[in-house]
Protein backbone atom coordinates (compact mmCIF):
# COMPACT_ATOMS: atom_id res chain seq x y z
CA UNK A 1 0.00 0.00 0.00
CA UNK A 2 1.30 3.75 -0.86
CA UNK A 3 2.20 5.68 1.64
CA UNK A 4 -0.35 7.73 1.33
CA UNK A 5 -3.29 5.58 1.49
CA UNK A 6 -1.52 4.22 4.64
CA UNK A 7 -1.52 7.58 6.30
CA UNK A 8 -5.20 8.17 5.45
CA UNK A 9 -6.09 4.79 6.94
CA UNK A 10 -4.48 5.50 9.82
CA UNK A 11 -5.66 8.70 10.56
CA UNK A 12 -9.98 7.24 9.66
CA UNK A 13 -9.02 4.66 12.04
CA UNK A 14 -7.90 7.14 14.64
CA UNK A 15 -10.95 9.12 14.30
CA UNK A 16 -13.20 6.13 14.15
CA UNK A 17 -11.27 4.88 17.20
CA UNK A 18 -10.11 7.94 19.10
CA UNK A 19 -13.64 8.22 21.37
CA UNK A 20 -12.90 5.02 22.72
CA UNK A 21 -9.16 4.83 22.79
CA UNK A 22 -9.58 7.92 25.17
CA UNK A 23 -12.41 6.79 27.11
CA UNK A 24 -10.46 3.51 27.78
CA UNK A 25 -7.17 5.11 28.98
CA UNK A 26 -9.50 7.80 31.24
CA UNK A 27 -10.47 4.95 33.40
CA UNK A 28 -7.17 3.56 33.90
CA UNK A 29 -5.49 6.94 33.97
CA UNK A 30 -8.17 8.67 35.67
CA UNK A 31 -7.29 12.13 33.56
CA UNK A 32 -8.74 12.83 30.69
CA UNK A 33 -6.38 15.55 29.33
CA UNK A 34 -3.82 12.65 29.95
CA UNK A 35 -5.89 9.78 28.16
CA UNK A 36 -6.58 11.92 25.18
CA UNK A 37 -2.23 12.61 24.91
CA UNK A 38 -1.84 9.15 25.18
CA UNK A 39 -3.89 8.69 22.22
CA UNK A 40 -1.95 11.22 20.54
CA UNK A 41 0.68 8.99 21.08
CA UNK A 42 -0.38 5.85 20.09
CA UNK A 43 -1.59 7.56 16.59
CA UNK A 44 1.81 8.79 16.51
CA UNK A 45 3.54 5.17 16.82
CA UNK A 46 0.79 4.29 14.34
CA UNK A 47 2.16 6.89 11.91
CA UNK A 48 5.76 5.49 11.94
CA UNK A 49 4.96 1.86 12.28
CA UNK A 50 1.88 0.93 9.88
CA UNK A 51 3.61 2.02 7.04
CA UNK A 52 6.36 -0.71 7.16
CA UNK A 53 4.31 -3.52 9.11
CA UNK A 54 1.10 -3.03 7.16
CA UNK A 55 -2.40 -1.92 9.10
CA UNK A 56 -3.08 -4.24 11.70
CA UNK A 57 -5.89 -6.89 12.00
CA UNK A 58 -7.40 -5.12 14.97
CA UNK A 59 -6.25 -1.59 14.42
CA UNK A 60 -8.57 -0.40 17.35
CA UNK A 61 -7.15 -2.50 19.78
CA UNK A 62 -3.34 -2.56 18.43
CA UNK A 63 -4.07 1.49 19.19
CA UNK A 64 -4.88 0.31 22.99
CA UNK A 65 -2.29 -1.17 23.61
CA UNK A 66 0.40 1.01 22.17
CA UNK A 67 -1.13 3.39 24.20
CA UNK A 68 -1.65 1.57 27.72
CA UNK A 69 2.44 0.83 27.30
CA UNK A 70 2.72 4.47 27.10
CA UNK A 71 0.79 5.14 29.83
CA UNK A 72 2.90 2.48 32.17
CA UNK A 73 5.70 3.40 31.14
CA UNK A 74 4.44 7.12 32.46
CA UNK A 75 3.38 4.96 35.49
CA UNK A 76 6.44 3.64 36.59
CA UNK A 77 8.17 6.99 36.28
CA UNK A 78 5.42 8.29 38.82
CA UNK A 79 6.00 4.80 41.03
CA UNK A 80 2.34 3.73 40.84
CA UNK A 81 1.52 1.22 43.20
CA UNK A 82 3.51 -2.06 43.01
CA UNK A 83 0.33 -4.58 42.23
CA UNK A 84 -1.14 -2.35 39.72
CA UNK A 85 1.67 -1.84 37.64
CA UNK A 86 2.70 -5.39 37.74
CA UNK A 87 -1.08 -6.81 37.03
CA UNK A 88 -0.81 -4.52 34.14
CA UNK A 89 2.15 -5.11 32.56
CA UNK A 90 1.80 -8.55 32.52
CA UNK A 91 -0.86 -8.26 30.02
CA UNK A 92 1.29 -6.05 27.89
CA UNK A 93 4.41 -7.89 28.16
CA UNK A 94 3.00 -10.79 26.17
CA UNK A 95 3.61 -11.13 22.61
CA UNK A 96 1.80 -8.17 21.16
CA UNK A 97 -1.14 -9.80 19.24
CA UNK A 98 -2.63 -12.00 22.28
CA UNK A 99 -2.11 -8.32 24.24
CA UNK A 100 -4.16 -7.15 21.36
CA UNK A 101 -6.51 -9.89 21.66
CA UNK A 102 -6.88 -9.60 25.31
CA UNK A 103 -7.66 -5.91 24.90
CA UNK A 104 -10.36 -6.68 22.07
CA UNK A 105 -11.81 -9.10 24.54
CA UNK A 106 -11.79 -6.45 27.01
CA UNK A 107 -13.04 -3.60 24.71
CA UNK A 108 -16.42 -5.65 23.74
CA UNK A 109 -17.28 -5.93 27.32
CA UNK A 110 -16.86 -2.87 28.67
CA UNK A 111 -16.89 -0.28 25.59
CA UNK A 112 -20.46 0.63 25.97
CA UNK A 113 -19.57 1.33 29.83
CA UNK A 114 -16.65 3.32 29.32
CA UNK A 115 -17.47 5.25 26.27
CA UNK A 116 -20.74 6.60 28.15
CA UNK A 117 -18.55 7.80 31.47
CA UNK A 118 -16.59 9.74 28.98
CA UNK A 119 -19.63 11.24 27.84
CA UNK A 120 -20.91 11.69 31.45
CA UNK A 121 -17.18 13.26 32.33
CA UNK A 122 -17.10 15.75 29.37
CA UNK A 123 -20.59 16.73 30.55
CA UNK A 124 -19.89 17.26 33.76
CA UNK A 125 -22.00 19.74 35.46
CA UNK A 126 -18.83 21.41 36.96
CA UNK A 127 -18.02 22.93 33.41
CA UNK A 128 -20.41 25.46 31.36
CA UNK A 129 -22.80 24.63 28.71
CA UNK A 130 -20.30 25.79 26.25
CA UNK A 131 -17.17 23.75 28.12
CA UNK A 132 -19.14 20.97 27.73
CA UNK A 133 -20.36 21.55 24.50
CA UNK A 134 -16.44 22.16 23.37
CA UNK A 135 -15.31 19.23 25.29
CA UNK A 136 -17.64 16.56 23.96
CA UNK A 137 -17.40 17.33 20.50
CA UNK A 138 -13.79 17.44 20.90
CA UNK A 139 -13.26 13.99 22.80
CA UNK A 140 -16.04 12.27 21.31
CA UNK A 141 -16.94 14.00 18.14
CA UNK A 142 -13.46 13.68 17.11
CA UNK A 143 -13.31 17.01 15.88
CA UNK A 144 -10.70 19.48 15.76
CA UNK A 145 -10.02 22.93 17.83
CA UNK A 146 -10.62 24.75 14.77
CA UNK A 147 -13.46 22.84 13.51
CA UNK A 148 -15.46 23.67 16.66
CA UNK A 149 -14.25 27.18 16.55
CA UNK A 150 -15.90 27.96 13.32
CA UNK A 151 -19.46 25.78 14.05
CA UNK A 152 -19.56 27.92 16.63
CA UNK A 153 -18.29 31.12 14.95
CA UNK A 154 -15.32 31.59 17.46
CA UNK A 155 -11.89 31.84 17.14
CA UNK A 156 -9.44 28.44 17.36
CA UNK A 157 -7.29 30.09 20.30
CA UNK A 158 -10.72 30.67 22.47
CA UNK A 159 -11.92 27.31 21.80
CA UNK A 160 -8.55 25.46 22.59
CA UNK A 161 -8.15 27.88 25.64
CA UNK A 162 -11.30 26.12 26.76
CA UNK A 163 -10.87 23.15 26.54
CA UNK A 164 -7.88 23.34 27.88
CA UNK A 165 -9.71 24.95 30.88
CA UNK A 166 -11.94 22.58 30.98
CA UNK A 167 -9.98 19.52 31.13
CA UNK A 168 -7.90 21.04 34.03
CA UNK A 169 -11.07 21.86 35.80
CA UNK A 170 -12.38 18.20 35.55
CA UNK A 171 -8.63 17.16 36.82
CA UNK A 172 -8.73 18.84 40.12
CA UNK A 173 -12.21 18.44 40.80
CA UNK A 174 -11.32 14.76 41.90
CA UNK A 175 -14.24 13.11 39.48
CA UNK A 176 -15.14 9.57 40.02
CA UNK A 177 -14.88 8.93 36.53
CA UNK A 178 -17.43 6.11 37.06
CA UNK A 179 -20.64 6.22 35.14
CA UNK A 180 -23.58 7.87 37.80
CA UNK A 181 -26.30 5.92 39.41
CA UNK A 182 -28.95 6.41 41.56
CA UNK A 183 -30.39 9.67 42.59
CA UNK A 184 -27.39 11.61 40.77
CA UNK A 185 -28.10 9.91 37.48
CA UNK A 186 -30.65 12.25 36.16
CA UNK A 187 -28.85 15.56 36.79
CA UNK A 188 -26.00 14.07 35.50
CA UNK A 189 -27.80 12.96 32.36
CA UNK A 190 -29.62 16.02 31.77
CA UNK A 191 -26.27 17.90 31.79
CA UNK A 192 -25.52 15.35 29.01
CA UNK A 193 -28.97 16.08 27.11
CA UNK A 194 -28.69 19.67 27.92
CA UNK A 195 -25.48 19.79 25.50
CA UNK A 196 -26.34 17.22 23.24
CA UNK A 197 -29.31 19.73 22.65
CA UNK A 198 -27.22 22.93 22.34
CA UNK A 199 -24.85 21.37 19.77
CA UNK A 200 -27.99 21.13 17.59
CA UNK A 201 -29.53 23.57 18.19
CA UNK A 202 -26.57 25.42 17.24
CA UNK A 203 -26.89 23.56 13.77
CA UNK A 204 -30.08 24.07 13.77
CA UNK A 205 -29.42 27.93 13.83
CA UNK A 206 -27.26 27.92 10.99
CA UNK A 207 -28.29 29.48 7.41
CA UNK A 208 -27.13 29.38 4.04
CA UNK A 209 -23.91 30.72 3.41
CA UNK A 210 -22.57 29.90 7.26
CA UNK A 211 -19.60 27.39 6.97
CA UNK A 212 -20.64 23.84 6.35
CA UNK A 213 -19.20 22.44 9.50
CA UNK A 214 -21.47 24.51 11.70
CA UNK A 215 -25.29 22.92 9.97
CA UNK A 216 -23.18 19.83 10.12
CA UNK A 217 -23.52 20.52 13.93
CA UNK A 218 -27.16 18.93 13.89
CA UNK A 219 -25.76 15.99 12.60
CA UNK A 220 -23.15 15.88 14.47
CA UNK A 221 -25.90 15.83 17.81
CA UNK A 222 -27.95 13.69 16.03
CA UNK A 223 -24.46 11.30 16.07
CA UNK A 224 -23.79 11.94 19.89
CA UNK A 225 -27.86 11.59 20.53
CA UNK A 226 -27.95 7.67 18.67
CA UNK A 227 -24.16 6.88 19.98
CA UNK A 228 -25.90 7.64 23.64
CA UNK A 229 -28.84 5.67 22.82
CA UNK A 230 -26.28 2.76 21.98
CA UNK A 231 -24.54 2.75 25.45
CA UNK A 232 -27.51 4.05 27.65
CA UNK A 233 -30.30 1.74 26.12
CA UNK A 234 -32.46 2.45 29.03
CA UNK A 235 -32.75 6.15 29.90
CA UNK A 236 -36.47 7.24 28.15
CA UNK A 237 -35.10 10.62 27.85
CA UNK A 238 -31.97 9.88 25.75
CA UNK A 239 -34.76 8.81 23.33
CA UNK A 240 -36.99 11.21 23.68
CA UNK A 241 -33.83 13.81 22.79
CA UNK A 242 -33.29 11.87 20.06
CA UNK A 243 -36.79 11.40 18.77
CA UNK A 244 -36.92 15.35 19.12
CA UNK A 245 -33.53 15.63 16.90
CA UNK A 246 -34.18 12.64 14.04
CA UNK A 247 -38.02 14.69 13.76
CA UNK A 248 -36.20 18.50 14.13
CA UNK A 249 -33.77 17.36 11.27
CA UNK A 250 -35.98 15.32 8.86
CA UNK A 251 -37.03 19.53 8.25
CA UNK A 252 -33.77 20.66 7.50
CA UNK A 253 -34.11 20.60 3.58
CA UNK A 254 -37.48 21.70 3.69
CA UNK A 255 -37.10 24.87 5.62
CA UNK A 256 -34.52 26.80 3.60
CA UNK A 257 -35.94 28.55 0.35
CA UNK A 258 -33.80 28.83 -2.73
CA UNK A 259 -32.94 32.38 -1.24
CA UNK A 260 -31.82 30.88 1.59
CA UNK A 261 -34.92 32.94 3.55
CA UNK A 262 -36.65 30.28 6.28
CA UNK A 263 -39.84 28.83 5.44
CA UNK A 264 -42.35 28.45 8.27
CA UNK A 265 -43.62 24.79 9.07
CA UNK A 266 -47.09 25.38 7.15
CA UNK A 267 -45.60 26.12 4.02
CA UNK A 268 -42.91 23.92 4.19
CA UNK A 269 -43.19 21.54 1.04
CA UNK A 270 -43.54 18.06 3.04
CA UNK A 271 -42.19 15.78 0.39
CA UNK A 272 -39.44 17.08 0.88
CA UNK A 273 -39.23 15.91 4.75
CA UNK A 274 -37.21 13.10 5.69
CA UNK A 275 -38.93 10.39 6.17
CA UNK A 276 -35.64 7.94 7.05
CA UNK A 277 -35.48 10.57 10.13
CA UNK A 278 -38.89 10.95 10.87
CA UNK A 279 -39.28 6.65 11.33
CA UNK A 280 -36.10 6.73 13.32
CA UNK A 281 -37.95 9.61 15.05
CA UNK A 282 -41.19 7.51 16.21
CA UNK A 283 -39.22 4.48 16.58
CA UNK A 284 -37.46 6.32 19.61
CA UNK A 285 -40.12 8.05 20.76
CA UNK A 286 -41.67 4.85 20.94
CA UNK A 287 -39.06 3.48 23.05
CA UNK A 288 -39.08 6.56 25.44
CA UNK A 289 -43.17 5.74 25.57
CA UNK A 290 -42.28 1.88 26.50
CA UNK A 291 -39.97 3.26 28.95
CA UNK A 292 -42.24 5.18 30.71
CA UNK A 293 -40.77 8.63 30.10
CA UNK A 294 -43.58 10.21 27.85
CA UNK A 295 -43.96 13.08 30.29
CA UNK A 296 -40.54 13.94 30.18
CA UNK A 297 -39.86 17.20 28.47
CA UNK A 298 -37.48 16.40 25.61
CA UNK A 299 -40.17 13.25 25.16
CA UNK A 300 -43.04 15.91 24.83
CA UNK A 301 -41.06 18.07 22.69
CA UNK A 302 -40.39 15.11 20.11
CA UNK A 303 -44.17 14.30 20.61
CA UNK A 304 -45.04 17.95 19.47
CA UNK A 305 -42.58 17.38 16.75
CA UNK A 306 -44.08 14.07 15.85
CA UNK A 307 -47.91 15.64 15.50
CA UNK A 308 -46.78 18.03 12.90
CA UNK A 309 -44.46 14.80 10.95
CA UNK A 310 -47.87 12.70 11.13
CA UNK A 311 -49.54 15.52 9.29
CA UNK A 312 -49.62 15.11 5.39
CA UNK A 313 -50.91 18.54 4.82
CA UNK A 314 -50.57 21.80 7.07
CA UNK A 315 -54.41 21.44 7.56
CA UNK A 316 -54.32 17.55 8.73
CA UNK A 317 -52.58 18.87 11.86
CA UNK A 318 -53.96 17.62 15.30
CA UNK A 319 -54.07 20.77 17.25
CA UNK A 320 -56.03 19.20 20.05
CA UNK A 321 -53.43 16.77 20.53
CA UNK A 322 -50.76 19.45 20.23
CA UNK A 323 -52.64 21.96 22.96
CA UNK A 324 -52.80 19.02 25.30
CA UNK A 325 -48.91 18.26 24.99
CA UNK A 326 -48.42 22.19 25.41
CA UNK A 327 -50.50 21.74 28.87
CA UNK A 328 -48.43 18.76 29.64
CA UNK A 329 -44.93 20.29 28.97
CA UNK A 330 -45.90 23.45 30.51
CA UNK A 331 -45.67 21.63 33.96
CA UNK A 332 -42.42 20.12 33.17
CA UNK A 333 -40.72 22.55 31.61
CA UNK A 334 -42.38 26.07 32.69
CA UNK A 335 -41.35 29.19 30.21
CA UNK A 336 -43.49 31.90 29.19
CA UNK A 337 -42.32 30.66 25.47
CA UNK A 338 -43.83 27.02 26.10
CA UNK A 339 -47.03 29.08 27.00
CA UNK A 340 -47.39 31.51 24.11
CA UNK A 341 -46.74 27.98 22.06
CA UNK A 342 -49.64 26.66 24.26
CA UNK A 343 -51.93 29.77 23.33
CA UNK A 344 -51.73 29.35 19.56
CA UNK A 345 -52.33 25.65 19.71
CA UNK A 346 -55.25 26.70 21.71
CA UNK A 347 -56.32 29.13 19.58
CA UNK A 348 -55.96 26.83 16.59
CA UNK A 349 -57.45 23.86 18.65
CA UNK A 350 -60.59 25.34 19.93
CA UNK A 351 -60.55 29.12 18.30
CA UNK A 352 -59.22 32.64 18.86
CA UNK A 353 -61.39 33.37 21.55
CA UNK A 354 -59.28 30.81 23.66
CA UNK A 355 -56.00 32.03 22.23
CA UNK A 356 -56.82 35.37 23.11
CA UNK A 357 -57.84 34.64 27.15
CA UNK A 358 -54.60 32.99 27.48
CA UNK A 359 -52.58 35.52 25.42
CA UNK A 360 -53.74 37.75 27.89
CA UNK A 361 -52.93 35.67 30.97
CA UNK A 362 -49.21 36.07 29.46
CA UNK A 363 -49.68 39.64 29.13
CA UNK A 364 -50.30 40.39 32.54
CA UNK A 365 -47.05 37.88 33.67
CA UNK A 366 -44.97 40.44 31.22
CA UNK A 367 -42.00 38.62 30.83
CA UNK A 368 -42.41 38.77 27.32
CA UNK A 369 -43.04 42.14 26.53
CA UNK A 370 -40.45 42.48 24.09
CA UNK A 371 -41.34 39.55 22.00
CA UNK A 372 -41.97 39.96 18.21
CA UNK A 373 -44.21 36.42 18.57
CA UNK A 374 -46.55 37.36 21.48
CA UNK A 375 -47.91 40.61 19.50
CA UNK A 376 -47.66 38.35 16.40
CA UNK A 377 -49.51 35.55 17.92
CA UNK A 378 -52.05 38.20 19.30
CA UNK A 379 -52.79 39.95 15.81
CA UNK A 380 -53.35 36.38 14.28
CA UNK A 381 -56.10 35.66 16.93
CA UNK A 382 -57.73 39.10 16.72
CA UNK A 383 -57.86 38.82 12.68
CA UNK A 384 -59.15 35.39 12.89
CA UNK A 385 -61.68 37.01 15.22
CA UNK A 386 -62.99 39.57 12.92
CA UNK A 387 -61.35 42.21 14.69
CA UNK A 388 -58.87 43.32 11.99
CA UNK A 389 -58.58 47.30 13.03
CA UNK A 390 -56.42 45.58 16.25
CA UNK A 391 -55.21 43.46 14.51
CA UNK A 392 -53.20 45.57 12.78
CA UNK A 393 -51.93 47.30 15.38
CA UNK A 394 -50.37 43.81 16.73
CA UNK A 395 -48.67 43.37 13.89
CA UNK A 396 -47.31 46.67 13.52
CA UNK A 397 -46.23 46.26 16.82
CA UNK A 398 -44.70 43.20 16.21
CA UNK A 399 -42.63 44.49 13.04
CA UNK A 400 -41.53 46.97 15.14
CA UNK A 401 -39.75 44.42 18.06
CA UNK A 402 -38.65 41.99 15.45
CA UNK A 403 -34.68 42.55 14.81
CA UNK A 404 -35.03 40.22 11.55
CA UNK A 405 -35.39 42.23 8.41
CA UNK A 406 -37.48 39.45 7.16
CA UNK A 407 -39.73 38.68 9.58
CA UNK A 408 -40.48 42.56 10.09
CA UNK A 409 -41.57 42.48 6.39
CA UNK A 410 -43.78 39.59 6.65
CA UNK A 411 -45.35 41.09 9.75
CA UNK A 412 -45.63 44.20 7.67
CA UNK A 413 -47.72 43.01 5.09
CA UNK A 414 -49.77 41.51 7.34
CA UNK A 415 -50.64 44.49 9.04
CA UNK A 416 -51.25 45.95 5.52
CA UNK A 417 -53.21 42.84 4.62
CA UNK A 418 -55.64 44.06 8.01
CA UNK A 419 -57.46 47.16 5.89
CA UNK A 420 -58.33 43.99 3.01
CA UNK A 421 -60.40 42.18 5.91
CA UNK A 422 -64.42 43.12 6.79
CA UNK A 423 -64.79 43.62 10.14
CA UNK A 424 -67.03 41.02 11.74
CA UNK B 1 -22.75 12.16 4.99
CA UNK B 2 -24.76 9.41 4.09
CA UNK B 3 -24.11 6.53 2.53
CA UNK B 4 -25.71 3.57 1.40
CA UNK B 5 -23.91 -0.11 1.91
CA UNK B 6 -24.94 -2.37 -1.01
CA UNK B 7 -24.51 -6.22 -0.18
CA UNK B 8 -24.21 -7.34 -3.74
CA UNK B 9 -25.70 -11.22 -4.61
CA UNK B 10 -23.80 -14.56 -4.99
CA UNK B 11 -24.74 -17.60 -6.21
CA UNK B 12 -25.73 -18.24 -2.77
CA UNK B 13 -27.91 -16.13 -2.04
CA UNK B 14 -29.38 -16.07 -4.79
CA UNK B 15 -30.76 -19.80 -4.34
CA UNK B 16 -31.65 -18.57 -1.11
CA UNK B 17 -29.19 -20.20 0.60
CA UNK B 18 -29.64 -19.10 4.92
CA UNK B 19 -26.37 -18.05 6.65
CA UNK B 20 -24.89 -19.64 9.05
CA UNK B 21 -25.75 -19.05 12.52
CA UNK B 22 -21.86 -17.94 13.52
CA UNK B 23 -22.62 -15.57 10.59
CA UNK B 24 -25.56 -14.78 11.99
CA UNK B 25 -23.36 -13.75 15.40
CA UNK B 26 -20.99 -11.83 13.83
CA UNK B 27 -23.10 -9.80 11.63
CA UNK B 28 -25.30 -9.18 15.10
CA UNK B 29 -21.89 -8.32 17.05
CA UNK B 30 -21.16 -5.73 13.52
CA UNK B 31 -24.34 -4.15 13.97
CA UNK B 32 -24.30 -3.29 17.39
CA UNK B 33 -20.40 -1.82 16.75
CA UNK B 34 -22.30 0.19 14.64
CA UNK B 35 -25.04 1.16 16.83
CA UNK B 36 -22.65 2.45 19.48
CA UNK B 37 -20.68 4.58 16.75
CA UNK B 38 -24.33 6.16 15.87
CA UNK B 39 -23.43 5.15 12.37
CA UNK B 40 -26.20 3.06 11.53
CA UNK B 41 -29.32 4.61 10.37
CA UNK B 42 -31.66 1.65 8.92
CA UNK B 43 -30.74 -1.49 6.87
CA UNK B 44 -32.06 -4.64 6.06
CA UNK B 45 -31.56 -8.06 3.73
CA UNK B 46 -33.42 -8.49 0.50
CA UNK B 47 -34.97 -11.63 -0.68
CA UNK B 48 -33.42 -13.40 -3.80
CA UNK B 49 -33.97 -11.85 -7.23
CA UNK B 50 -36.31 -14.62 -8.54
CA UNK B 51 -39.19 -13.18 -6.15
CA UNK B 52 -38.01 -9.55 -7.82
CA UNK B 53 -39.58 -7.69 -10.63
CA UNK B 54 -38.40 -5.08 -13.12
CA UNK B 55 -40.23 -2.53 -15.29
CA UNK B 56 -38.03 -1.63 -18.42
CA UNK B 57 -39.11 1.98 -19.61
CA UNK B 58 -39.33 3.00 -23.38
CA UNK B 59 -40.89 6.18 -24.10
CA UNK B 60 -44.47 5.68 -23.43
CA UNK B 61 -43.48 2.04 -22.86
CA UNK B 62 -43.71 -0.28 -19.73
CA UNK B 63 -42.69 -3.99 -20.11
CA UNK B 64 -42.36 -5.92 -16.73
CA UNK B 65 -39.99 -8.34 -16.68
CA UNK B 66 -39.80 -10.96 -13.79
CA UNK B 67 -36.91 -12.32 -11.85
CA UNK B 68 -34.32 -14.38 -11.64
CA UNK B 69 -31.96 -11.43 -13.39
CA UNK B 70 -29.12 -13.04 -14.94
CA UNK B 71 -26.19 -10.31 -13.29
CA UNK B 72 -25.49 -12.01 -9.86
CA UNK B 73 -22.89 -9.61 -9.10
CA UNK B 74 -24.37 -6.50 -10.18
CA UNK B 75 -27.35 -7.46 -7.59
CA UNK B 76 -28.45 -6.59 -4.45
CA UNK B 77 -28.72 -8.53 -1.50
CA UNK B 78 -28.83 -6.53 1.56
CA UNK B 79 -28.55 -2.88 2.06
CA UNK B 80 -27.30 -0.20 5.46
CA UNK B 81 -28.01 3.25 5.46
CA UNK B 82 -24.97 5.01 7.53
CA UNK B 83 -24.00 8.10 8.32
CA UNK B 84 -20.40 9.05 8.28
CA UNK B 85 -17.99 11.39 8.01
CA UNK B 86 -16.47 10.77 4.98
CA UNK B 87 -16.00 8.03 2.27
CA UNK B 88 -12.75 7.08 4.21
CA UNK B 89 -14.98 6.62 7.61
CA UNK B 90 -17.46 4.15 5.47
CA UNK B 91 -14.46 2.35 3.85
CA UNK B 92 -13.05 1.68 6.93
CA UNK B 93 -16.29 0.32 8.39
CA UNK B 94 -16.78 -1.72 5.43
CA UNK B 95 -13.36 -3.67 5.87
CA UNK B 96 -14.46 -4.58 9.25
CA UNK B 97 -18.12 -5.94 8.28
CA UNK B 98 -17.69 -9.86 8.40
CA UNK B 99 -17.53 -11.41 4.63
CA UNK B 100 -21.31 -11.44 4.52
CA UNK B 101 -21.27 -14.68 1.72
CA UNK B 102 -20.40 -18.03 2.06
CA UNK B 103 -17.30 -17.56 -0.99
CA UNK B 104 -16.22 -14.18 -2.02
CA UNK B 105 -17.98 -11.42 -2.39
CA UNK B 106 -18.22 -7.29 -2.46
CA UNK B 107 -19.63 -4.54 -0.62
CA UNK B 108 -20.48 -1.49 -2.66
CA UNK B 109 -20.90 2.32 -1.13
CA UNK B 110 -22.57 4.91 -2.45
CA UNK B 111 -22.75 8.64 -1.45
CA UNK B 112 -26.21 10.31 -1.26
CA UNK B 113 -26.61 13.09 -2.76
CA UNK B 114 -26.85 16.45 -0.13
CA UNK B 115 -27.81 19.39 0.25
CA UNK B 116 -24.04 20.69 0.01
CA UNK B 117 -24.33 19.36 -3.74
CA UNK B 118 -26.73 21.76 -4.49
CA UNK B 119 -24.43 24.74 -2.97
CA UNK B 120 -25.06 27.26 -6.46
CA UNK B 121 -28.43 28.48 -5.35
CA UNK B 122 -26.44 30.43 -2.11
CA UNK B 123 -27.55 33.87 -3.86
CA UNK B 124 -24.77 36.57 -4.07
CA UNK B 125 -25.94 38.17 -0.90
CA UNK B 126 -25.96 35.21 1.73
CA UNK B 127 -22.31 35.11 0.65
CA UNK B 128 -21.97 38.80 0.53
CA UNK B 129 -23.51 38.54 4.24
CA UNK B 130 -21.33 35.50 4.86
CA UNK B 131 -17.93 37.12 4.66
CA UNK B 132 -18.99 40.51 6.95
CA UNK B 133 -20.12 38.14 9.38
CA UNK B 134 -16.61 36.67 9.01
CA UNK B 135 -15.12 40.04 8.96
CA UNK B 136 -16.38 41.17 12.43
CA UNK B 137 -15.16 38.18 14.23
CA UNK B 138 -11.70 38.83 13.11
CA UNK B 139 -11.72 42.31 14.41
CA UNK B 140 -12.60 40.86 17.65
Amino acid sequence: MADADTHRTIETVFRIEQARLIAGLTRMVRDVGLAEELAQDALVTALAEWPKSGVPDKPGAWLMAAAKRRAIDGMRHEKMAARKHAELGRDLDQDADSAAEAIEAHLDDDVGDELLSLIFTACHPVLSPEARAALTLRLIGGLTTDEIARAFLSTEPTIAQRIVRAKAALRESGLSYEVPHGAERAPRLASVLEVIYLIFNEGYAATAGDDLIRADLCAEAQRLGRILAGVAPDDPEVFGLLALMEIQASRLKARVGPDGSSIPLPEQNRAQWDQLLIRRGFTALNRATALGGQSGPYALQAALAACHARARTAAETDWGKIASLYDALRTVMPSPVVDLNRAIAHSMAFGPHAGLALIAEIEQANVLRNYAPLPAAKGDCLLRAGRPAEARRQFEAAAALSRNLREKEFLLARAAACDQVPTA
Amino acid sequence: MRVMVLVKATEDSEAGRMPTAELFEAMGKFNEELVKAGVILGGDGLKPSSQGKRVAFDGPKRTVIDGPFAETRELVAGYWIWEVKDMAEAVEWVKRCPNPMFGPSEIEIRPFYEMSDFGDVVTPEIRERDERLRDQLKDR
